[in-house]
């Protein structure tokens, strides 16, 4: 027994080899796919922020010039403008659409299946129905003369002259966040729906035998169980709202007078119509960097409210 | 399943904000399919016509004077391909990451989360340049190849993949099959599920992608319907009859779609989020 050891250790060295061959084999076309189309790409981005990289230059003719990127950008009054948007869209969305979504998830998850399900596709029809075409018709529902906002409005006496929503520095925004909330509370929903109904149907009778209150029993137990899937909620939410860019270039263009450009519209305008791609990719690596630290502190502060 | 056993006051009233909001959620929606029946002078009156009394198809013949038709079929075809290899490649990397013991592997798996955390739309301008060196520019292939890469979809394999009992695959294995043959007639039947989840999250992904295919199509001729709809909208900025035509014939095919394979769509939302 003893002599066969060390072979059978060389014979699973062996099958690990082969293994590895064979696995290699099978993750290749994949692997292809993203280490050409996402890592060197990101490899790219990152190289070529360090560089003044137009148009015009060609490839050769890149100079390298350190942060100075980064450092015009931090003094660039239109990008600190374009970050504070961004901010406060995320500010502003990601506890909407949490709470929001959790509010209809509590209620239709205990109800009929098939209504449930219908109340479910109704709230994901606008995910559905695709950026383009909700933001061309909502472009019409918001205009100034034409459109069934101002109208119902109107008539409903809560307004007295006809208010151009996205012509207005004050308005443009909330309407960006109006429809972003629309189309941002679909997947929520689902996934809130699907985690209610995990919840261990025993510990909440056993919380109503010893006499809590629907309230505590919501927050103590409910609250609780779900929070991995707020935690997730959260951060995909966070991460949408940052990178938030077809409804500006479609609704906005980042205006009027640049209060709802965000960083990824102006990434776009820099690069595709200023052709100042070394600038851009340098936006886009704060961009991401944003997202990171953002994600992670969510992380962190939920997961402390989970483990007690 | 009715646990809603008492009609309170406040599951009433909460019942009744939801039809309401469920209403206005749906209220785009019944915008642009009436809208696309309206006339321009009734669609730019200040009096909105909630229904189009006197109906027109007139926008939906403008809207085939454009090669509308063909912007759908462009978008089918994109649509379809990235579905198809996304499964293709994602289902044998993600079983390979789940049930494989080999070198790298745990290298493999965190660069794949670690990048899956990053968004998605930094890397656009680095890829217009690698398109325009592949000389892919205004080409579907732009837009495919970057949807193939993303690796959400191997990651929802390899999660789906976990639940393959090793027995059967050391059945296998000691039978004599091969690898491929391991993969193609044991391993699929078992992450079906996964394959409708995964195809029909890529297709619609696809399907109403704007971004991407903004970047990298150009010709008139090569529009999807997204950019098309966008299109019609800056150049007839007021015509809104024609621009809701457009709309309509984007969206409806996928939700119709959404509402067919809804049990699969769902399924691969919540599979997804596990252990995200």
């Amino acid at each position: 027994m003893t002599t066969a050891k060390p072979n059978q250790r060389g014979s699973s060295h062996n099958l690990m080899r082969k293994e590895t061959i064979v696995s290699y084999l099978f993750l290749l076309p994949a692997l292809l796919f993203f280490i050409g189309f996402v890592l060197l790409p990101m490899g790219l981005g990152l190289y070529t922020s360090f560089f003044n990289y137009t148009m015009k230059n060609p490839v050769s003719a890149d100079t390298f010039v350190g942060l100075r990127h980064y450092i015009d950008l931090f003094g660039n009054p239109a990008f600190l403008q374009a970050v504070r948007n961004t901010v406060f869209l995320v500010i502003v969305t990601v506890p909407a659409v949490t709470l929001f979504s959790l509010w209809v998830s509590s209620f239709i998850y205990r109800i009929h299946a098939g209504l449930r399900s219908v109340f479910r596709i109704i709230f994901y029809l606008p995910v559905v129905t695709g950026t383009v075409a909700v933001v061309v018709v909502w472009k019409w529902i918001f205009h100034e003369y034409y459109g069934v906002l101002n109208y119902l409005l109107k008539s409903g006496g809560v307004i007295e002259k006809n208010i151009s929503w996205l012509g207005s520095s004050t308005w443009a925004i909330w309407c960006i966040i109006l429809i972003m909330f629309t189309t941002y509370v679909g997947q929520p929903i689902v996934l809130y729906v699907a985690a209610l109904g995990n919840v261990d149907p025993s510990l909440i009778e056993a919380a109503k035998v010893d006499g809590a209150t629907d309230m505590q029993v919501f927050w103590k137990i409910k609250w609780a169980q779900v929070m991995p899937t707020t935690l997730y909620i959260m951060v995909i939410t966070t991460i949408n709202t940052f990178q938030c860019f077809s409804l500006v270039q479609l609704l906005t263009r980042g205006g009027p007078s640049g209060s709802t450009n965000t960083v990824m519209y102006m990434l776009y305008e820099t690069a595709f119509n200023l052709y100042d791609y070394g600038y851009a990719n340098a936006m886009g690596v704060i961009l991401a960097i944003m997202i990171g630290i953002l994600s992670a502190m969510q992380f962190k502060v939920m997961s402390k409210e989970v483990s007690y | 399943m009715n646990k809603l056993k008492k009609s309170s006051p406040y599951n009433i009233l909460t019942m009744l904000a939801l039809i309401l909001l469920a209403l206005s959620f749906l209220f785009p929606l019944y915008w642009i399919i009436t809208g696309s029946f309206k006339s321009q002078m009734v669609a730019v009156s200040a009096t909105p016509a909630w229904f189009p009394l006197e109906p027109t198809v007139d926008n939906y013949i403008r809207l085939f004077k454009n090669p509308a038709v063909k912007w759908l079929t462009n978008t089918v075809f994109v649509s379809l391909a990235s579905m198809v290899l996304v499964l293709l490649t994602a289902s044998l990397a993600g079983y390979t990451l789940a049930k494989k013991r080999f070198y790298g592997r745990a290298f493999v798996f965190a660069l794949i989360i670690a990048s899956m955390a990053l968004p998605k739309q930094v890397v656009l301008v680095p890829l217009v340049r690698i398109m325009d060196f592949l000389k892919l520019s205004d080409n579907p292939w732009a837009v495919i190849l970057p949807t193939v890469g993303w690796p959400f979809g191997i990651f929802l394999m390899k999660q789906f993949s976990e639940s393959i009992p090793n027995e059967v695959l050391e059945s296998a294995r000691i039978d004599g099959a091969g690898e491929l043959r391991t993969f193609v007639s044991i391993v699929t039947p078992i992450i079906k599920p996964a394959f409708g989840a995964l195809g029909i999250f890529t297709f619609i992904n696809t399907w109403n992608d704007y971004f991407l295919q903004l970047i990298m199509l150009r010709s008139r001729a090569n529009l999807t319907i997204s950019l098309g709809i966008a299109t019609l909208q800056s150049e007839y900025a007021t015509n809104y009859g024609l621009q809701m035509a457009g709309a309509a014939l984007g969206s409806i095919p996928i939700i119709l779609i959404f509402i067919f394979f809804q049990k699969y769509f769902t399924q691969g939302i919540t599979m997804g989020a596990v252990k995200g």
